[in-house]
């Protein structure tokens, strides 16, 4: 089992952290050599955006898919994960800020390099943030993903407790509804992949809210089953 | 707590441990592929793969086709390129996506094509593509195209003014409006197999607007024939309004008398009006109109009222309020 444990940790888990970053490496090679459409910059944006998607997708499964087929060490990858999405999300809130709202100014009063520009840029994310509100609950799925990523290593776990922990970690389900939405609320009209990733998020958040009825339910069956010992 | 019970099953028709322990990983390991094959198929599901398209193939050149219109004033701003003109595209009829429309309309045969005149006129009927170019000179007009998504391109259409063919059709008094649609051939237009859309796609212009010298029927960009993905073989033109109104593939010009109701509007009405103006003080709720990135350039700019064409329309609206009738 020692063996097992090392090639998960030098072998597979290595490879698994390229093919995370294989997204982020085409999408820059493609960008560079002209493989994305005529408006490459709207390619990147979307791009990003949909990936982070199917990262937060993805570490959803990790725990059902543990679960349900008993392989314990998907587990080992979650964080990973996680922090896949944090990553793309990341990403995908960059190029908006600077191929939307710095390449968007227009006008740079004080040259291109000054706090004029940064000041303008500011006030041009607060504003859209405040007045596009398929904006305001994009910001909001990233933003809520920042304390997960923060608290993500083994020392913030034992500083904040398993139990602790793993409350705030839920915040995830927000991140995954709330980046639904952000798709959908886009979509000018053909809405067939936001309702593809709302179905997954469903399926994947419908597990939880299912077992936890289940459990409910088993802790009481447990208890009335129980013969009171002296 | 433990609760014992007897063995009810006799120790020979108990499976043995490896076996059972072999079987048991064989189903997980299965169950596990197989879950994430699905996962991995259903995320990639419908997924754009970036890949760039081939643009439209040269060669139909049009004949006699007039340069230098005064209305082809870009302020010297650069053409976008054959390329970007014909892989970039919003034709619904051939895909949602930008790419698709270069694609999916390769086979698109548009031979014996007519358009259909009808209601408020004194002659109605069936025009070939010939019977309207007839008597006409194919003029060149390098026009700024705005999409309602904030982008733009130059574009040098090749058309007739959308007022010829209407004067020869003889509107009667009552003839208020001009109803344009698309071709409805789910068959040849797989685009239309999905209700995206209300099909077929439908626009109108107020008849000043149509009129106007600035409104055409294109037949051509960069003096050759209009290719697929932008509207074969005669499509509308409408620089000081939005990318949307210029519909496509047009089999039906009608006259009515009452206002028609166009596809986006009928889609999103809080979203898309009648008029769509190009207008940077009038926001869509979902994005900024103040600025637009032109198709090939990183710093966006500033979008101009009327789409720049401010001098000839405006006089048009002078009665209407522009941010109530977007």
């Amino acid at each position: 089992m020692a063996d097992r444990t090392r090639i998960i940790r030098f072998v597979v888990k290595p490879v698994v952290f390229l093919a995370g970053l294989g997204p982020a490496v085409y999408l820059t090679w493609a960008a560079l050599t002209g493989h994305l459409s005529a408006n490459p910059l709207s390619d990147v944006t979307n791009e990003t955006g949909v990936w982070t998607l199917r990262f937060v997708a993805i570490t959803l499964t990790m725990t059902p898919l543990r679960r349900l087929t008993g392989w314990n060490d998907v587990i080992k990858f979650r964080r990973m994960m996680g922090l896949y999405a944090f990553f793309y999300g990341m990403l995908h809130f960059t190029t908006y800020v600077v191929l939307d709202r710095f390449a968007g100014l227009v006008e740079f009063p004080g040259g291109i390099v000054s706090w004029t520009t940064v000041r303008s840029l500011l006030k041009s994310i607060g504003g859209d943030i405040y007045q596009r509100p398929f904006i305001t609950i994009g910001f909001t799925a990233l933003v809520l993903m920042v304390p997960l990523a923060i608290t993500s290593t083994a020392g913030m776990i034992r500083r904040l407790g398993g139990r602790r922990w793993n409350q705030l970690h839920r915040l995830v389900y927000v991140t995954a509804i709330c980046g639904v939405i952000h798709y959908w609320w886009l979509v000018k009209a053909d809405i067939r992949r936001p309702q593809t990733y709302a179905a997954i998020m469903a399926i994947l958040l419908g597990y939880r809210v299912v077992r936890v009825f289940q459990e409910s339910r088993r802790r009481l069956a447990v208890r009335t089953a129980a013969p009171v010992k002296p | 707590m433990l609760i014992k019970r007897p063995a009810d099953i006799r120790s020979s028709e108990i499976t043995d441990k490896k076996l059972y322990l072999n079987r048991r990983q064989f189903i997980q390991t299965a169950g596990a592929i197989a879950g994430a094959a699905t996962g991995v198929g259903v995320l990639t599901k419908g997924a754009a793969v970036l890949h760039a398209v081939q643009p439209a193939a040269h060669g139909r050149k049009l004949d006699n086709v007039k340069k230098g219109s005064p209305f082809s004033n870009t302020n010297g701003e650069v053409m976008n390129t054959w390329e970007q003109i014909t892989t970039y595209n919003n034709f619904y009829e051939f895909g949602t996506d930008k790419d698709q429309p270069a694609e999916l309309s390769r086979n698109f045969k548009t031979d014996g094509w007519s358009v259909s005149v009808e209601g408020e006129c004194a002659k109605p009927g069936k025009y070939s593509i010939d019977d309207i170019l007839k008597g006409e000179t194919i003029e060149e007009r390098i026009y700024r195209m705005r999409c309602v998504e904030a982008w733009s391109m130059v574009i040098p259409w090749a058309g007739i003014p959308l007022g010829n063919l209407i004067k020869r059709c003889g509107p009667t008094p009552k003839a208020n409006y001009v109803r344009m649609s698309t071709l409805l051939d789910p068959k040849r237009m797989p685009g239309q197999r999905l209700d995206v859309l209300e099909w077929p796609y439908v626009e109108a212009l107020r008849m000043d607007e149509a009129m106007h010298p600035l409104a055409i029927l294109a037949v051509g960009i960069y003096g050759e024939a209009l290719p697929n993905q932008d509207g074969a073989p005669i499509r509308l033109v409408v620089p000081w309004k939005y990318g949307f109104k210029g519909v496509k593939s047009i089999v039906k010009i009608e006259f009515t008398e009452k206002q028609p109701v166009n596809s986006w509007q009928k889609t999103a009405p809080r979203e898309y009006g009648f008029y769509a103006n190009v207008n940077p003080e009038v926001n869509h709720p979902r994005w900024s109109q103040a600025s637009e990135r032109r198709i090939g350039e990183f710093f966006m700019r500033k979008t101009l009222m009327f789409n720049g064409y401010g001098e000839q329309v405006a006089s048009l609206y002078n009665n209407i309020d522009l941010k109530k009738n977007f």
